[in-house]
């Protein structure tokens, strides 16, 4: 974007590239151990940790509630009935799934592409992911009815001598969820432990020097070991980088395979995929910027970071716009009644009015303004619109999932969906746990990563070695 | 390791990581092989000047995906066609596009396992005590702000005070003996 745009006097950018800094002016090794240290390490919590936290646990408490009369009653309490059989339930999974999809984007992808912009939120990005995992996971597994009974969708030699069906893409799924959540946790752990010995080493109360040095497994930074972890995050990364890929394409077999109107067309998995990407910056940016703004962490997380992750919604919620696209243009190209009918109940039938929603908020509003660097780098407008995005990409899947359901091949099945205090009780709930666990992790956890801010600042360069500059 | 009595080495610490390398880089070519550098963030030249260039970790991940693939999509033959044969429309029983996708996964799964814990492992850690630690100056350095490099006492030209003069030849911040 051109340069005249920006004011050339801002102290927060670099005149030689004409850029927003990644890291402000003026930081060094110890100030940054400092900055990021002191968020956990100080014996004061802030007086508005406690009650985000209150709010938190609150609704986490709902859950519970929620939860508890499922298990008691069944999932009869639910909206769920037939034709539509497939409730909240999975809209919420595929909702915190791809919420969970950027969170691995940053840490995996974008290390893959070097982009040193990505190291100041590739930590708070991680644990987004697999707090939105947690509560992604939780959805099929409450939805299944018996949910004590749902290790039977492993396969182990029980005494029924009976296995799973590998043809079904949902139990493609159970593999897919769990190794996601395994692998980001593992990922998450992994680059986590160099910091946790910084914080053992900082720490002064006895219980904190004991626990994390517990968890920082004895390290203590040299440069073979060095090697072999830079080794193994890269090849995590690589790993993950396909991971992430083949998760929301599994998801999105579970409605391409079935031969529903609306459900069963080969552009879901490309933009099931976009979608994810796209829904997950937004909750990124929905966590980073109030976070930067209460702890104080503009010069570690600044405008650039805001900018770029401006452009990367900017280019998914393209190809999302290209997948509505297709989707009506299949419909009219299928030449298939069901198809013409299903897209002309799903824009101006009984539920169209979610249809509508789904457009304004993912493409009306970001899609015009993402192009402008001013509305992407004015912090107030990005967090408005990172709710409108969120709000979009959740009812792009309760479009999918309720209006291809509750009017499909025969009238005579025709039905409608609503849903009960249960079901948003369940899913104000897991937005409850999910800042929960997310204030706990930025009280207890460094959630910035300390060593990859280092390698960014201009002491970590070696004289006379051209380094490439810390995030070109 | 057997617990040690006496020296395990001496530790020099630097405030940048040029002079580490320079340090680093010397005392490999004047013949010292027991030596490790400590860096807050890597430093892929300190590994370099030390003689560090491969490590096993890639290996290690390619056997793991290769032996969690291979377990997965075995598994899933032998329940498909062996264990418990469905006949749906008298659909072929090994229908092994539908086995790759939890077979793809499963490589991921072990994969990245491997290449987590095999690098750990081959860190040797966790590890509960180091005599490093033992150093005043090590703690509040080495994970922050500071450069160290360490003779160990291990290495056959290791002679207390011959040693800690060569270090002190290279200007460093400080030089300390660490015990075991």
């Amino acid at each position: 974007m051109a340069t005249s745009e920006v004011k050339t006097g801002d102290p927060g950018i670099d005149p030689s590239t004409g850029e927003f800094r990644v890291i402000g002016q003026g930081q060094t090794f110890k100030s940054v151990t400092e900055k990021i240290t002191r968020i956990v390490l100080t014996p004061r919590t802030p007086l508005g940790w406690f009650v985000l936290f209150s709010v938190g646990g609150g609704l986490a408490t709902v859950l519970l509630t929620a939860v508890t009369w499922l298990f008691l009653i069944g999932t009869g309490i639910w909206g769920i009935t037939q034709p539509v059989a497939w409730g909240f339930a999975i809209i919420n999974f595929v909702w915190w799934i791809g919420i969970g999809h950027a969170g691995t984007l940053i840490s995996a992808i974008l290390l893959l592409f070097k982009q040193g912009w990505r190291n100041a939120i590739s930590r708070f990005a991680e644990a987004m992911t697999i707090f939105a995992v947690v509560c992604a996971g939780m959805f099929p597994l409450i939805h299944v009815g018996r949910p004590w009974l749902a290790y039977w969708m492993f396969p182990y030699p029980s005494t029924m001598t009976v296995w799973p069906q590998f043809r079904s893409p949902l139990i493609w799924d159970v593999f897919a969820v769990s190794t996601y959540a395994t692998i980001s946790v593992v990922f998450w752990y992994i680059g986590m432990v160099p910091d946790l010995g910084t914080m053992r080493d900082r720490a002064h109360s006895k219980f904190a020097k004991y626990a994390y040095g517990l968890f920082s497994l004895g390290w203590r930074g040299s440069v073979r070991h060095w090697m072999r972890y830079e080794t193994a995050s890269l090849l995590l990364a690589g790993l993950a980088t396909p991971l992430v890929l083949s998760v929301h394409t599994v998801i999105s077999f579970d409605f391409a395979v079935a031969v529903l109107p609306g459900w069963h067309t080969t552009i879901f998995p490309p933009y099931f995929v976009a979608g994810a990407i796209y829904s997950g910056f937004a909750m990124v940016l929905t966590l980073a910027i109030p976070l930067r703004k209460f702890y104080h962490l503009e010069a570690l997380v600044t405008e650039r970071h805001i900018d770029n992750m401006g452009k990367v919604m900017l280019a998914t919620g393209f190809i999302v716009a290209y997948g509505y696209g297709m989707e009506i243009f299949m419909a009219w190209y299928s030449a298939s009644h069901w198809e013409a009918f299903m897209m002309w109940n799903r824009m101006f039938g009984p539920m169209g009015w979610s249809y509508w929603v789904l457009v304004t908020c993912n493409l009306a509003i970001p899609l015009t303004t993402l192009w402008v660097r001013k509305l992407r780098t004015n912090i107030a407008y990005m967090f408005f619109l990172s709710i409108v995005v969120n709000t979009g990409m959740w009812f792009e899947r309760f479009v999918i999932v309720v209006t291809s359901l509750y009017r499909d091949f025969l009238p005579s099945s025709w039905g409608t969906y609503r849903a009960t205090k249960w079901d948003y009780m369940t899913f104000v709930g897991t937005l409850g746990l999910f800042t929960f666990l997310f204030l706990l992790f930025v009280r207890v956890l460094p959630m910035i990563p300390m060593n990859e801010i280092r390698m960014l600042l201009p002491a970590a360069k070696i004289k006379a070695k051209a380094t490439a500059k810390a995030g070109d | 390791m057997p617990p040690r009595e006496g020296t395990y080495g001496l530790l020099a610490e630097f405030d940048t990581p040029g002079d580490l390398i320079r340090a680093a880089r010397q005392a490999r070519q004047d013949g010292w092989r027991r030596l490790d550098c400590y860096t807050p963030y890597p430093v892929e030249e300190a590994a370099e000047a030390i003689g560090f260039h491969r490590n096993k970790v890639p290996l290690l991940t390619l056997v793991g995906g290769l032996m969690g693939g291979a377990a997965m999509f075995s598994l899933e033959v032998w329940i498909s066609v062996l264990a418990y044969p469905l006949n749906i429309a008298g659909r072929p029983t090994y229908s092994w596009p539908a086995f790759i996708v939890p077979a793809y996964e499963w490589t991921i799964l072990f994969a990245g396992l491997s290449a987590a814990f095999g690098m750990l492992a081959l860190n040797g850690l966790p590890a509960l005590y180091h005599p490093l630690f033992n150093a005043p100056n090590f703690r509040d350095g080495a994970t922050t702000d500071k450069f160290f490099l360490c003779l160990e006492a291990l290495d056959p030209k290791f002679d207390l005070t011959e040693a800690k003069k060569y270090l002190e030849g290279f200007q460093p911040i400080s030089v300390v003996e660490v015990e075991y």
